[in-house]
């Protein structure tokens, strides 16, 4: 097995060059510096922090939870620190030891078999004290997460978001307002303690605030040459999920906002040469993002845009300031990955067009059915509305028994020779 | 002007000169186990059969899977590229390729000017392609050149349905062991490749006129079944095997 290499894999080597080191993204050493300062805080015991541990899904309401001063922690973020740390694959050949099939998601394959053996690069995640459950993200989370309240004896709260396909309406939203309602109740019950409201409104004015810079500095990429790549937000996209609701997280994206606003004042692009420009969809592949960002700049071709870390900011516009709790429950259930396939494929169309890309690359994610089971149809959509080509690369996110390089190779090359 | 395309696959290595838009010479030989190596023979025997010398060769474009190793080559393109420049080239009305070479099967959808529009290939999987009938034949104890020619007299198509070449390979084995005639098996292994090529060509809006390029275009069976599903004859040129290294050898002319 290679030595962890953590999300510095996204980086290209750097040392020396002058050149390289003028396109350096500054902030990358404050980000790492607060990631860990955050995993240092959950690893302590908790009669140091008198706080409480929640594992949390990735699209699942986290503003309560800070009001709640409990420390949310996400095994998928860790499992995409596994996967770039190229552990993946040791850990779900344990989990298919364990018994579970290979065709189950990565990052549940990961977590499970990190539980038993403190595996990862951290050596594995605190325990929790509850589960937070929401499938806006899949159904995968919620057997997901039963093994893992079974495995920790912790109760676990399920929040069901159903999918909509075209619409969002008043039943569905009477739905979720319930849930949210027993999810404040679940959480005093576990705390001790009654649910903050005024404190809900502060987080809720954070969190909102965050994912606005976010989409700010995600759209600092319209400019030419972009200032940052998709690979770059993989990298800073952690702080809006695992932070979401929080003055750091506020502070740090200011920061790395006016840095991106810095570059495109003095004419930084983080390629040498931007001559194509394209937009990301899925989720990442982590135990990839060198040599995929590699490949790509050395062909000229700079990835813009994704739909993976604008997840974190598409429905914000369903959030309202003065009623925070209850527009949540509309926000976390219209994130694009609970929507319809047209839905789906309008929001990459409307990419193609901000960001004035030049074609699409889809990763065909074995791990994530919900995000790839539409990929063909929303290839011909594009094709068909815009007219760009479109390249698909078959992969998983963290299991790399799943990726060929060769052949991966010989589609990216032959995609660029498209779009000459 | 005197070009030459270099086409390493993972079975075959191929080489082609062409002189101002006709086709000189074209080699083909095993790749064996030194990719490198094989590029350099097949150029050497290429020019040695035309009594030319490397240095008459004005641009080289190499492809393939080896491409990347062949570093006398001015350029690498990919193969994808190469075998729509190539079928343009033999014939210009072509606007679908189905290749099937070695280790993957691809279908391209190209515009009259031999430019890829689209294309999809196997995935990770080497079910649809030439190594997968040179498992089959080993399995079946016949010749690979002969697998077109029987698959013409069978009398039905046995099922094959796994998409596993390995589990392919068992079903073939049961097959056998029931007494059904080697001729249907083939049929068989020739309609799971052409079920595969169809589901991949469907995907990109194949239309024809289609031509068949790559190694395994030799095979008639496979031919066969591909007009069956495709419904449409598919045109093959005798230059099937080497239109790869055509098409680079064409692309080298554009060089400047
Ligand atoms: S299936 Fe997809 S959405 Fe669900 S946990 Fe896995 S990666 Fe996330």
């Amino acid at each position: 097995m290679t030595s962890p290499e953590n999300k510095t894999d996204v980086k290209p080597d750097t040392k020396k060059d002058p050149d390289k080191e003028k396109r350096k993204i500054k902030s990358d050493k404050k980000m790492r510096e607060i990631m860990t300062a955050y995993y240092i805080e959950a690893k302590t015991p908790k009669e140091q922090t008198g706080k409480k541990i929640a594992w949390i899904t990735s699209g699942g309401p986290v503003e309560p939870l800070q009001v709640m001063d409990v420390i949310p922690i996400y095994p998928e973020n860790y499992g995409a620190m596994i996967g770039a740390s190229k552990m993946g694959v040791e850990l779900c050949e344990k989990s298919e030891e364990m018994g579970y099939s290979s065709d189950l998601c990565s990052y549940a394959r990961a977590d499970i078999a990190s539980s038993t053996v403190n595996g990862g690069p951290i050596g594995g995640l605190p325990e929790p004290d509850m589960l937070i459950c929401c499938n806006n993200i899949c159904g995968t989370v919620l057997k997901w997460y039963e093994v893992q309240a079974r495995y920790y004896n912790v109760p676990l709260f399920i929040l069901d978001t159903p999918i909509c396909h075209t619409e969002f309406n008043s039943d569905m939203k009477r739905y979720v307002v319930t849930q949210i309602q027993e999810y404040i109740s679940f959480l005093e019950k576990i705390c001790g303690k009654p649910f903050d409201y005024d404190r809900m409104n502060e987080v809720g004015a954070l969190s909102i605030r965050g994912q606005a810079l976010w989409q700010e500095i995600l759209d600092t990429t319209m400019n030419r040459p972009a200032p940052m790549t998709c690979f770059d937000a993989f990298f800073h996209l952690a702080m809006i999920v695992t932070l979401r609701g929080t003055q750091t997280a506020v502070d740090y994206y200011e920061s790395l906002l006016a840095e991106m606003k810095e570059r495109i004042a003095e004419g930084i692009g983080m390629l040498p040469h931007e001559k194509y420009r394209l937009v990301w969809d899925n989720l990442p592949i982590w135990y990839r993002l060198r040599w995929l960002s590699n490949k790509f700049t050395d062909r000229s071709a700079c990835l813009v845009a994704d739909t993976y870390t604008s997840g974190w900011c598409s429905s914000m516009k369903y959030l309202d300031e003065n009623d925070f709790l209850g527009s949540m429950a509309e926000m976390y259930t219209r994130i694009f990955l609970n929507s319809g396939t047209d839905i789906m494929a309008d929001n990459i169309i409307k990419m193609v067009e901000k960001y004035e890309a030049d074609g699409v690359v889809f990763h065909s994610n074995r791990s994530c059915k919900p995000y790839s089971l539409g990929q063909y149809d929303m290839q011909k959509l594009i094709q068909k509305k815009v007219g760009i080509p479109t390249l698909m690369i078959e992969a998983d996110m963290v299991d790399e028994r799943m990726f060929s390089e060769s052949q991966v190779e010989t589609r990216i090359d032959a995609f660029i020779e498209m779009l000459k | 002007m005197i070009t030459a395309g270099v086409d390493v696959g993972s079975i075959s290595a191929k080489a082609a000169v062409m002189k101002d838009n006709s086709i000189l010479k074209a080699c083909v030989i095993l790749t064996g186990y030194n990719a490198q190596n094989a590029g350099k023979q097949v150029f050497d025997m290429v020019l040695s059969e035309l009594g030319m010398k490397a240095s008459q060769i004005e641009k080289i474009v190499a492809t393939g899977y080896g491409r990347n190793s062949i570093t006398y080559a001015d350029k690498a393109v990919t193969e994808i590229t190469c075998h729509a420049a190539g079928a343009n080239f033999l014939n210009p009305e072509v606007r679908s390729i189905i290749d099937i070479g070695g280790q993957d099967s691809k279908a391209i959808v190209i515009d009259e000017r031999g430019k890829v529009k689209d294309f999809a290939m196997n995935d990770k999987c080497a079910a649809g392609t030439g190594r997968f009938l040179e498992v089959m034949a080993r399995a079946l104890e016949v010749d690979l050149d002969a697998f077109g020619e029987l698959s013409l007299s069978a009398d039905h198509i046995a099922s094959i349905s796994s998409l596993c070449t390995v589990f392919a390979e068992s079903e073939v084995i049961s097959l056998i062991s029931k007494g059904e005639k080697r001729e249907n098996i083939i049929a068989g292994i020739h309609a799971s490749i052409g079920a595969r090529v169809m589901a991949m060509g469907k995907r990109i809006g194949i239309s024809a006129p289609i031509m068949m390029t790559g190694g395994v275009a030799k095979n008639i069976g496979v031919v066969k079944a591909l007009e069956g599903k495709f419904n449409t004859s598919i045109l093959v040129s005798e230059n099937a095997q080497v239109n790869g290294a055509i098409g680079a050898a064409i692309i080298a002319a554009s060089l400047n």
